[in-house]
């Protein structure tokens, strides 16, 4: 791995020592494999109007048109129009679209990892309807396969690969469930071999929220749940979907899956994260090319449907909060109503931002920027948005439903010197159970 | 042959093939690629996909309000020349008998003195839009070959037809060929550059309306 610098001064890291035009080939290619027809479609679109450049909070924060969403394309729209668009001869037979070169994929690497959280704002702003981020998450793909991925990302995925998580070894899992249990005076199951539903977790809760390892564990017993944690199938980050390396996205769709099958569960239960939702709920099908004998639920669906249908009973809170929506969970995913639901179960007058639900800004973390630490300087300006909503908010709670943003919005305000705590949906339930 | 004569035969007849030919060929070569099934099971109550996409094709007509406040400008003006073009191409009556000797449909017309005044607002709101182009930092970088083509090849024809209606410039007949030539011109880079978007918008906000529509999401 060597961090290297462009000519124009852009920060791009290297894997591997192949030459440059093997990387290039290998970037295009996975570009270009599995092409589908409504990438395709969305290839061919651009108005170039502009319009997703506001959409963008790297954009509106820098003043800086790179990050303009659709121009974090341009490489693999070269490469578009030369190997898959239906006018491809044409532009290699006249020359009309250059072959990308290695340097441009090395310029671009930041734009694809540091600049874009995969938020999809910019989806809703185009007025042809481009889903920009999963273009993006494609290009990605060929950006894995050229080795042109950030450090910090390759070596969540090495570690993923060895250790079956990104944050812990497998072996220590069972460990660390039966500690927060005992911590926080909660029984806990692990590696039960039948059970209805199975849990799944988040790296932060591995690390940082290791609370809300025993909070899901006091929800299930309270509605007398046949449930488990397993440690053949725990790990729901899935980062092989964040980096474009798309072997590694399987098998970490298939551990979790399986296991859930193996074990006769009729849930999966995702943690609070967004890109585990994307990558379980609305992917898990396609490596198995049928639907799955199971359900797929996020926590925040699931807290929804036990306070909504009284299976729950919470202590009424009285007080006011305020709501991030994760981008995953809400606008890519559909979950609107359900935290809001909760909040509303928990007795809480939600103040909502000016731009919220499907519009909501991302905290500025997501598709593993906050994992990125060559990212910061660029994830600390995104965070004045999110900053400034929870100011004009002034409420008594900020509340989310995604570790991942937690971590970045906390992160974000300790940077800022700014006493403000991000709150989860989860804990916040948990914290106030009827009796 | 008059220029006229050639205009309005072998000239509009080859550019209309190639307009055929070409927007056939390109949609083709995009749907003709393989589907991503999708077998995720969708949200509860998620409309079907032909509603959903029917539903992202309307949606997408008007901008939320908050991209409205960078956006004003852009959508304004672009529904402007839309529509103005709209008016001149269907609703100047000589065009319409034009559509009546080729398909045989007609219907009433506008009086020349509005098509007159539409054009000149079309001529202006296009003026505008390439002046954004060029002065817009985001525009800037992200503008190709193809947008500024485009933009000469849609503004040639309302120049040359208003032009030719008030008998400015050169002789009538001449100005009208003029004028035949460019929507020719028009027609011939349709299918290759970005006036493709009339028939790709359907596509392209109907894929994206049925993706989140499966999921229960809002555009």
């Amino acid at each position: 791995m060597t961090a290297k610098t462009t000519a124009s001064g852009a920060a791009y890291d290297v894997q591997g020592d192949r030459a440059d035009t093997e990387r290039r080939d290998a970037a295009m290619q996975a570009f270009v494999r599995d092409f589908a027809r409504t990438a395709a479609i969305h290839m061919e679109s651009c108005l170039r109007c502009g319009m997703c450049a506001n959409a963008c909070h790297f954009y509106v924060t820098t003043g800086d048109p790179k990050y303009t969403p659709i121009n974090k394309l341009r490489p693999f729209e070269q490469a578009y129009h030369r190997h898959i668009g239906p006018f491809a001869p044409i532009y290699r037979l006249f020359g009309l679209k250059s072959n990308v070169s290695i340097e441009m994929l090395q310029e671009w690497e930041s734009l694809i990892y540091d600049g874009c959280t995969l938020c999809g704002r910019c989806t809703l702003a185009c007025p042809m309807g481009i889903d920009i981020s999963e273009l993006i998450k494609e290009a990605r793909h060929g950006m894995y396969k050229a080795g042109l991925v950030p450090d910090r990302l390759e070596l969540m995925d090495r570690t993923a690969k060895a250790w079956g998580s990104p944050a812990s070894p497998s072996e220590d899992f069972a460990d660390i469930i039966r500690d927060a249990g005992e911590e926080h005076g909660v029984p806990m199951n692990i590696d039960l071999p039948k059970a209805d539903y199975v849990v799944t977790v988040a790296p932060a809760e591995l690390t940082e929220h290791t609370k809300a390892l025993s909070d899901v564990a006091k929800i299930l017993n309270k509605i007398g749940a046949s449930w488990t944690y397993s440690t053949e199938g725990f790990e729901a980050s899935n980062i092989g979907y964040i980096n474009g390396d798309l072997p590694l996205q399987e098998k970490m769709t298939r551990k979790i899956i399986d296991n859930a099958i193996r074990i006769g569960a009729h849930t999966l239960i995702l943690p609070e994260c967004g890109h585990a939702y994307g990558a379980a709920r609305w992917e898990a099908a396609r490596w198995y090319g049928k639907k799955l004998p199971l359900r797929i639920i996020h926590m925040t669906e699931f807290l929804a449907e036990l306070v909504t249908s009284g299976r729950i009973k919470l202590k009424k809170m009285g007080e006011t909060t305020c709501f991030h929506d994760p981008c995953q969970l809400v606008r890519r995913g559909g979950v609107t109503e359900a935290p809001r639901a909760v909040l509303k179960g928990l007795g809480l007058d939600l103040t909502e931002f000016e731009d919220h639900g499907e519009l909501a800004w991302c905290c500025g973390g997501g598709g593993g920027v906050v994992s990125n630490v060559r990212a910061d300087p660029l994830r600390f300006k995104a965070f004045s948005i999110k900053r400034k909503q929870v100011e004009d908010a002034k409420t008594q709670h900020f509340v989310t439903a995604c570790g991942q943003c937690r971590i970045t919005l906390t992160l974000g305000a300790k940077h800022d010197k700014w006493d403000q705590k991000v709150e989860s949906l989860l804990e916040l339930v948990a914290d106030h159970l009827e009796d | 042959m008059e220029l006229l004569a050639f205009a309005r035969g072998p000239a509009l007849t080859f550019s209309l093939a190639i307009f055929v030919l070409g927007v056939v060929w390109r949609l083709v070569g995009v749907l003709a690629l393989p589907p991503w099934h999708d077998y995720s099971p969708p949200r509860e109550g998620a409309p079907p996909n032909w509603l959903a996409a029917i539903r992202a094709v309307f949606r997408k007509m008007i901008p939320h309000k908050t991209f409205l406040k960078d956006g004003m400008f852009t959508t304004i003006n672009g529904y402007v020349f839309h529509f103005g073009l709209a008016i001149v191409v269907f609703l100047f009556v000589p065009h319409i008998v034009l559509i009546q000797s080729l398909f045989g449909v007609s219907w009433p017309g506008l009086p020349n003195g509005v098509i007159t005044g539409v054009g000149g607002l079309t001529a202006a709101s296009l003026l505008g839009a390439l002046a954004y182009r060029l002065t817009s930092p985001v525009l800037k970088l992200i503008s190709r070959p193809n947008d500024y083509i485009s933009w000469l090849l849609t503004f040639l024809p309302v120049a040359t037809g208003l032009a030719a209606t008030a008998h400015v410039g050169l002789r009538y007949e001449t100005m009208l060929a003029l004028h035949i030539l460019s929507v020719c011109a028009f027609l011939i880079w349709f299918p290759f550059g970005k006036l493709m978007h009339a028939f790709l918008f359907v596509l392209s906000r109907g894929a994206t309306g049925i993706r989140f529509g499966h999921r229960g999401a809002q555009l």
